[in-house]
This record gives structure tokens, C-alpha cells and sequence, in this order.
């Protein structure tokens, strides 16, 4: 698996709906067009919502979803950019 | 030979191609069919006007803890999409903008619904299994610990969104529920401000 870029980490585990997917859009407010915001979740429903923010919204797009273990626990990772 | 009279058909035709070498001298569209260009872009403007917008309206009429918790969790969901999310709440709805109980001032029936209904929303009851309230208590506490925001904390997140807070007049009057009895910063408003909203909006919910 290649690495992907990103320009920005935003640690959303132990939160749960709808707050991964409120602070991702928040976060990604600050970034340049093309950055890529990478979000860290403990949640498992922000796979899905992650992929329906990218279907709504015009000015995003969703990069790469991925599981990683991370201290033990599974997290959801998920890279999100930003176009326009 | 030419026949003496003309069917209907005939003469359509024939005014069609009077028409047509009028407009190729003129350059110009023949009338009936710039007339019909029109009439046809005046209904596509009309119906482009009736698009929905990027927007969700939600009636709140319920005062229980759990359907109120969901409508900000869909709402606040909503606005962070880019949606501009209006809520309305109206008759038990209302319950969930109070922040304190006012008895004085008030008439009999009145002050009845005051005592018996929840003055903040920290006294909210649960739509299913309440029990007096030890059922609403139970569910905050799993809610906390499975550190899940509190209805107080997403009202307050919805409002940071932008959510425009919609409180009914007519059933704050029917249900006597004074002014100083509700959070600050609401919009007032009636049927047609919900439905100036609903009729523009891509989702209706009502809780």
C-alpha cells in the first residue's frame, strides 16, 4: 500500500455521530483547495458517512478509507480533500 | 387543378411556409414559433425557480428527550454537510427550548400545564420506558459513558452551525408558555414560515 499524503491530522476517536463528520468539516474550512485532511475515528458508522459527506458536498472529495490498529484499538482512518 | 376550398390542414401549411419565407428575408424566428419559444421558457424558469435548495426542515413536535436528541443529531448532521437547516418547534416541541418555569401571571389551566411540564431539558422524559424519569436518567448516564453528546451540547452545536431555531407563536400562546420561559436567540414564527422553508427544502422531517 502506498502512502498517501496529507497536510493535516484531525483526531476525532471516542467521538461518536455526528461529531467525526462536524469536525471534519470544520477542520477542512482552514485548509487550502487540494489539501488533504487525514481524520482518525473510533466511530464505525463514519465509514459511511464519510462516503455520503463526499457524495453531498461539492467541494470535497474522499481520498482513501483505511483500518489501522492504533494503541491496541481499531481505528478508522479516512483522507479527505479538499477541491474548491 | 386546384380544389376550390381548402382543407384546414392545407391552409396551416401554407400559412407555415408564409411564415418561413418571412423570417428567412428577415432573419428572424417565425412568430408562432418565437411565440411557443417563449411560452416555453417562461415555464422553464418557473419550474427552475421550484428547485429545491441545499435545504432540511424539521418539525419538532415532540418534547421527549430521545426524539428531540435525534432531530439535533440530524439537523446538526445536516448543517456540517453544508445544508441550511431550519427546525420548528411546536406544542411539546416547545419543551425542549425551555429554560425555566414561570407560573406567575398566568391562568389556571395555564399554570396546570407549567407544573406539569418539563422547564428545562434536563427534565425531558424518554417516548419509551421514562418510568418517572429514572428511564430519561439512565439513558444520559450510558450516553456519557459512551461519551456520546448530550441533547445540551448538540442544541448548542446545532446553534454554532447555523441551525435557525423556529419557535411555533400560535402553540406558545395555546399552551400559555411565556417569552422569558425560552432560550434566547429564537426566531418566532407561524405555518407559512415553515412551509416558505419546507417547500424549498430536498428533506422534511417531522419528530
Amino acid at each position: 500500500m502506498t502512502a498517501i499524503n496529507f497536510d493535516r491530522v484531525l483526531d476525532a476517536r471516542g467521538l461518536s455521530c455526528p461529531l467525526p463528520i462536524i469536525n471534519a468539516r470544520q477542520e477542512i474550512t482552514t485548509l487550502e483547495p487540494g489539501q488533504v485532511l487525514k481524520v482518525l475515528a473510533t466511530d464505525r458508522g463514519s465509514v459511511k458517512d464519510f462516503q455520503g459527506w463526499a457524495k453531498t458536498a461539492k467541494n470535497i472529495s474522499l481520498v482513501s478509507q483505511a483500518t489501522e490498529v492504533i494503541d491496541g484499538k481499531e481505528v478508522y482512518v479516512h483522507y479527505v480533500q479538499k477541491i474548491g | 387543378m386546384e380544389p376550390l376550398v381548402k382543407t384546414e390542414r392545407e391552409q396551416v401549411v401554407e400559412s407555415t411556409l408564409d411564415d418561413n419565407e418571412e423570417s428567412v428575408s428577415s432573419g428572424q424566428l417565425p412568430a408562432h414559433i418565437a411565440e411557443r419559444l417563449a411560452a416555453v421558457e417562461q415555464k422553464l424558469a418557473e419550474l427552475e425557480e421550484r428547485l429545491p435548495e441545499d435545504r432540511v426542515s424539521v418539525v419538532v413536535f415532540s418534547g421527549d428527550l430521545d426524539r428531540v436528541l435525534a432531530a439535533f443529531i440530524i439537523a446538526s448532521g445536516a448543517a456540517a454537510l453544508g445544508q441550511q437547516v431550519s427546525m420548528f418547534f411546536t406544542f411539546w416541541g416547545l419543551n425542549a427550548l425551555r429554560r425555566k418555569k414561570v407560573t406567575e401571571g398566568k391562568e389556571l389551566f395555564e399554570k396546570l400545564m407549567a407544573l406539569m411540564s418539563p422547564a428545562n431539558t434536563h427534565e425531558l422524559p424518554l417516548s419509551q420506558m421514562n418510568f418517572f424519569g429514572i428511564g430519561a436518567k439512565m439513558l444520559r448516564a450510558m450516553m456519557k459513558r459512551k461519551q456520546i453528546n448530550s441533547l445540551e451540547e448538540m442544541i448548542a452545536l446545532a446553534r454554532q452551525l447555523g441551525v435557525r431555531l423556529v419557535a411555533c407563536e400560535m402553540s406558545r400562546d395555546v399552551m400559555g408558555i411565556k417569552d422569558e420561559e425560552l432560550i434566547e436567540g429564537l426566531d418566532i414564527g407561524g405555518v407559512a414560515t415553515f412551509l416558505g422553508d419546507a417547500l424549498k427544502s430536498r428533506v422534511t422531517l417531522f419528530v
